[in-house]
């Protein structure tokens, strides 16, 4: 591995001056099972690694009923797994969440880097937009939210600019009658990369009749995690069901760009997203069904 | 034939390893964990493309670097001379290209720095030109008469002669029997199938990594992770042109091997580069190395035809076998033909092989080289042939299996076999009577045959004041094996295993033995140590004589007792006499030098389970047995191991691993996470039976039980996969987008 | 131009200072500085498991981990699990169900059943399998490690399939017999 320096900065400040001043040759260590695999490979030429694990307010799990959750970027995805609040009201994050590597990546994966590296297979950035979440960022130029959605551009690349830093992970609270869930295929048990993704995100009416709202993005279909726009229209005031869950599946279909590539064929990922997302949709409206009180509780 | 031996204590129990206590602490020393004063780290520089002529290598900047202390290429070998040079050459560039790149990875120069920073740095700042020639990445292009040629002094080897024109073809042979066209006439149904499988590696845990060290008289010592530390010496003897009694190999424990550590790969260039630097040197391999730079098993195109009657006969059978060598001469082509027909009585056949160089990786073994594909393709048919006559795939095996002194299509004559044994117990195991229910879910055979090795072996045994043994062997334990040759000999010797020591011996110590290869080490080492354990009793017996003032032919040794019959003042025990070497001409020690030529066969039957997912594809195995014909099982507990570990990487090969190149030849998974190999969740338990049909020329029955287990899985579970959702893959490994291809959902 | 870092953290429960490069992983200062060889690089990015520690009672893969990263924290590799008089229990499952054959994943598989067994005492079989995936094993097939582990959790112990007792105790007593006094201390 080429010689690099290291800090390990305690507040967000510090760590954003230290990532401004090396421009593109800075950047934040979380997790560090993508970034130093890459940089031991070439991909990056750096001066410095900024290791934000001793920010406080990286590693901070909040949640309050009105404001929703705040995970810190920083936050290993083991931790994030054992969280009781997580287990009973984000059950459809913690699905991408807790098939992020085996117990040893676990123990170190973050989401803040999960988001960062924007593999077009991130399982949680896929679980993440079908939550509507936004990704707190603080740079030279003070703090702003980004949605998930439009947070990464290209393979490897993010909305980021030289010295910003992703602080925070938001999510509002579930709503009642809501449910999520994020479901991706893989040829193995697990310990891999998703060959397709799908998360999914639900509103239900009160009597569970309907669909209020929607949320569908995918994974490893496209050069970035997808947002599927049209989900929400093909499933907007129609009945749960095999019929709404098979429009949802055309319109993620038509959203879809896979490619061939060594993990799988472009439509054989075609394919897999029709079943993906019905997979995503009903476990969704199950989740959207035992959710009467808005506790969440997976069904 | 000898008489086996009945009435064991020892052989036959389940002690635990001997290796294994140092293992769970984390003290066992691997070749990567040798530490030397002043060592430096070695690394290699590898080719980026798989076919180019290098113009020029230029160290010139990398040699003026701070901290490096020696730089080598081919220019450092000695000079080339004698009527071999063609060979000699070859053999050469394999270690260091001289004038051309065959494969992405082939090295070319080799830096020793004080850091692996600097060493890569040194690396970077090597200057080589190339004119980059165009690559021969599939088989059958590499065949055709435009092709790229990699050597252009090669010619076709077969039975016919030598070919006239240049080739990427290095052999072809045929083997007829009987007339296949007359048994193909009789046959009601005839199965016609082409398969494909991409080269797998043996993805051993620990990479290649080789320490070496000079005295100042000339004398090189190497530590090493290798299966055989005698095929080390004789590498290095070669290339460096040295005496074998100038260089010392040190095995260390080894992490992993199967097959893929008979061949030397970094220990050449740790040895020029330790005499350049006047220091120790270490190189170890990285994964992406490991992958792309060692000797992965054969990529290959196989078409196979068998015929039967509408009564289960098998009439004629056919096969055509393509297999890629990498970028020199040397696939199992012949391996593979060999065993693919031989569990069946086929009075027609013929078996037509090629090896065919191609700008890849050079294959190396790979456990039951070259076998596991031709099994996957020749079980298959069989499959298909029983389902399409109506048979119980077991019976039909059983209709059509081998006996003794059955003759194979190759000409092979079959002799003290389990075959039938394995397939009845098979049939009956807990596994086969258990129907299986549920949609999706199917259950598949396949069943093998291989024929293991002997070969020589030393071991040498020491018997001291306090009547342990101690105990040195040739062969590199790389299973367990100074466990299980421990037992032999304490078996022999009426002792408790715990008398008894066994260690590896470095070359100087201990005399030639072959390569932990081949299922030969059990057997063909314990035959060398029952044989050191002969000589010792012999010897100690000698002793007693001259203690008793008797004739020695008058002491007789039974169960650890040395004693006079019918004079009961003349009894030592073991430890007794031992005690009274010392005072009596010095301890005894006993030596057993072989070289095995009768050794036996095995045949092994694995039923699978499987339950597809019809949208997507996904297999998952929902139980596993292995039936194999192991002879007598020194130690049961480490067979059971070598058939879940062989079934385990059978697995891999039918449903997650295989290479990815790209059209230029790179290699596009060389990790282990684009490399798939089975994990704990993607595997069940792993049923086993032990069919003990004792060999009668082994002492305990033995038989070489490591490679068979790894030929079945491939066509069980293709099987499996087709009884489940009707998907007959024909290429590994089956992909879930192979299984939705090949019922046209995709 | 980086410049060696001293860290100070805890390894094995002994409070030990070292000196490392910024760039260096936690397994190469192990093993490079500490000598603590027990940890094994299979990779050397995060998918073998075989340099597998427990980092602030966190599995994690030590070549993914820099070794400044540490500084302050505690570390527990496969050395630090046996006190000298004894194995633990899993280690004497890991002998007595012959879980192992080479043995180069066996240190990473160990640290991995001990952290799965601190923080879920009654794992499943799925259980077990599941977080044991990370770590690779290329001889055993995995069976006999699965049931060396199984054999540890309360109340679901089974037999080495055996009539003859297992020569753990045995083995392990020759073992301490034979160890110079050096190996003591360093073990």
């Amino acid at each position: 591995m080429k010689p690099f320096a290291y800090e390990a900065p305690t507040s967000v400040d510090q760590a954003v001056t230290l990532l401004a001043e090396k421009g593109e040759r800075a950047r934040p260590l979380a997790g560090g099972t993508d970034i130093l695999v890459q940089v031991r490979r070439g991909f990056h030429n750096l001066d410095l690694l900024v290791d934000v694990k001793r920010i406080p307010e990286l590693v901070r799990i909040d949640y309050d009923a009105e404001e929703g959750l705040t995970l810190g970027a920083a936050v290993s995805c083991a931790v994030l797994c054992e969280h009781p609040t997580l287990q009973a009201h984000y059950p459809g994050l913690l699905d991408a969440v807790s098939i992020i590597g085996g117990a040893a990546i676990q123990g170190r994966a973050t989401l803040g880097g999960n988001l960062c590296n924007a593999a077009p297979s991130g399982d949680a950035i896929a679980a993440m937009i079908a939550l509507g979440g936004e990704a707190l960022v603080a740079g030279p130029e003070g703090r702003r939210l980004v949605p998930i959605a439009s947070f990464c551009t290209a393979p490897g690349v993010t909305a980021l600019r030289p010295g910003d830093l992703v602080v925070a992970l938001r999510f509002a609270p579930p709503k009642p009658h809501s449910g999520a869930a994020y479901v991706r295929f893989v040829p193995r048990g697990e310990m891999d990369i998703a060959v397709a993704g799908a998360g999914a995100w639900v509103a239900l009416s009160p009597g569970g009749t309907t669909f209020t709202d929607a949320r569908i993005a995918l994974s490893a279909v496209a050069p970035t995690p997808l947002y599927v726009e049209r989900a929400a229209e093909a499933l907007a005031g129609q009945a749960p069901g095999e019929d709404a869950y098979a429009r949802a599946a055309e319109a993620a279909q038509e959203a879809a760009k896979p490619i061939d590539d060594m993990r799988g064929t472009a439509a054989q990922r075609q394919h897999l997203v029709g079943v993906l997302v019905k997979r995503a949709l009903r476990a969704a409206v199950a989740r959207a069904g035992a959710n009467h009180a808005g506790t969440g509780m997976e069904a | 034939m000898v008489e086996i031996k009945q009435n064991l204590i020892v052989v036959g129990s389940r002690p635990a390893r001997v290796d294994a206590v140092d293992k769970v602490i984390g003290r066992a020393s691997y070749a990567t964990d040798v530490r030397l004063p002043g060592m430096l780290v070695g690394r290699v520089l590898r080719s980026p493309y798989a076919h180019a002529r290098i113009l020029s290598i230029d160290t010139g900047r990398a040699e003026k670097l701070p901290g490096v202390y020696g730089v080598v290429t081919a220019a450092d070998l000695p000079p080339l001379e004698g009527d071999d040079a063609v060979g000699e050459k070859a053999f050469r560039d394999r270690e260091l290209a001289s004038d051309k790149v065959l494969y992405v990875g082939h090295p070319i120069a080799a830096v020793a720095a004080r850091t692996p920073e600097i060493a890569q740095e040194a690396l970077d700042l090597i200057r080589v030109e190339y004119d980059v020639l165009t690559p021969v990445v599939d088989v059958l292009a590499a065949m055709k008469a435009d092709a790229p040629i990699l050597h252009h002094d090669m010619r076709t080897r077969s039975l016919a002669g030598t070919g006239e024109k240049p080739t990427n073809v290095a052999a072809h042979f045929e083997q007829v029997k009987g007339d296949p066209g007359q048994g193909f006439a009789e046959a009601d149904v005839i199965v016609d199938r082409e398969f494909r499988n991409p080269m797998v590696h043996q993805c051993y845990l620990e990479p290649h990594s080789s320490t070496a060290v000079w005295s100042d008289n000339g004398g090189l010592t190497l530590y090493v992770t290798t299966q055989g530390t005698f095929s080390v010496r004789s590498h290095v003897v070669r290339l460096l042109r040295l005496s074998m009694s100038q260089v010392k190999v040190v095995p260390m424990e080894v992490g992993g091997a199967f097959g893929g550590k008979n061949s030397s790969y970094v220990d050449g260039v740790a040895a020029m580069l330790a005499r350049k630097a006047r220091r120790p040197v270490k190189v170890t391999m990285s994964r992406p190395e490991t992958f792309m730079a060692t000797g992965p098993n054969s990529g290959s195109v196989l078409r196979v035809k068998m015929g039967a009657t509408r009564d289960g006969h098998l009439t004629a059978a056919e096969a055509t076998l393509i297999y890629e060598a990498g970028a020199y001469p040397g696939s199992p082509v012949g391996s593979g033909s060999h065993v693919m027909f031989a569990p069946y009585q086929i009075p027609n056949g013929r078996l037509e092989g090629y090896d065919v160089v191609v700008n890849k990786p050079v294959v190396s073994s790979y456990r039951a080289p070259g076998a596991t594909q031709a099994c996957f393709v020749a079980e298959q048919v069989i499959n298909e042939l029983a389902g399409t006559l109506g048979f119980d795939p077991i019976e039909f095996r059983l209709l059509n299996s081998v006996k003794e002194g059955s003759e194979t299509v190759d000409g092979t004559v079959h002799r003290h076999i389990g075959a039938i044994e394995v397939l009845q117990a098979a049939k009956a195991s807990p596994h086969y009577t258990t129907p299986l229910e549920g949609p999706n879910r199917g259950r598949g055979v396949g069943h093998a045959f291989w024929g293991n090795w002997g070969a020589c072996s030393s071991v040498t045994m020491t018997v001291n004041s306090d009547g342990t043994v101690s105990m040195v062997m040739g062969s590199v334990d790389i299973t367990g094996t100074r466990t299980s040759i421990a037992m032999q000999a304490a078996e022999t010797l009426g002792l408790p295993l715990d008398r008894v020591k066994c260690t590896m011996g470095d070359t100087d110590s201990i005399g030639y033995s072959d390569t932990s290869g081949g299922s030969r080490t059990t057997v063909a080492t314990g035959h060398a140590a029952v044989k050191a354990a002969h000589d010792v009793i012999d010897k100690m017996r000698e002793r007693a004589a001259q203690i008793w003032e008797v004739d020695v032919q008058a002491v007789v040794f039974d169960a650890g007792i040395f004693h006079v019959p019918d004079d009961l003042d003349k009894t030592l025990s073991f430890q007794a006499l031992a005690e009274l070497l010392p005072r009596t001409g010095n301890v005894v020690i006993g030596v057993g030098n072989v070289d095995v030529a009768d050794w036996g066969s095995c045949f092994g039957t694995h039923i699978a389970d499987v339950e597809v997912d019809p949208e997507t594809g996904k297999v998952t195995l929902l139980r596993y047995t292995v039936v194999q014909d192991v002879g007598k099982a020194i130690h049961p507990m480490q067979v059971e191991g070598q058939l879940q570990g062989g079934a385990t990487q059978g697995i891999g090969w039918a449903l997650y691993e295989g290479y990815e190149f790209d059209a230029a030849g790179q290699m596009l998974n060389p990790t282990l996470l684009d490399y798939k190999i089975p994990t704990a969740l993607d595997v069940p338990d792993i049923e086993t039976i032990l069919v003990e049909v004792p060999y009668p020329h082994h002492p305990f029955g033995a038989r070489g039980v490591g490679e068979n287990p790894i030929m079945p899985p491939p066509a069980a579970i293709a099987e499996a996969i087709y009884q489940a959702v009707g998907a007959r893959v024909c290429d590994l490994p089956i992909t879930p987008a192979r299984i939705l291809e090949t019922l046209g959902i995709i | 131009m980086t410049h060696k870092q001293i860290v100070t953290a805890t390894i094995n429960g002994e409070l030990t200072e070292f000196l490392c490069e910024p760039h260096q992983s936690l397994l190469s200062c192990l093993r490079d500085v500490l000598s603590l060889t027990g940890a094994k690089e299979g990779c050397n990015d995060g998918n073998c498991g075989a340099c597998s520690v427990i980092l602030d009672g966190r599995l994690v893969n030590s070549c993914l981990v820099l070794g400044v990263e540490i500084e302050g924290r505690e570390v527990t590799t496969v050395e630090g699990l046996a006190g000298w008089q004894a194995l633990t229990p899993l280690q004497e499952a890991f002998v007595a169900y012959d879980a192992l054959q080479c043995g180069y994943c066996t240190p990473g598989m160990l640290m991995a059943a001990k952290s799965l067994l601190d923080r879920h005492p009654n794992p499943t079989d799925g259980e077990i399998r599941a977080w044991l995936a990370g770590n690779l094993c290329r001889c055993t097939g995995y069976d006999k490690i699965i049931r060396a582990v199984r054999a540890v959790v309360p109340g679901t112990a089974v037999a080495p399939k055996t009539a003859e007792a297992p020569e753990t105790a045995d083995v392990l007593q020759t073992v301490l017999e034979t160890a110079s006094v050096d190996q003591v201390k360093e073990a």
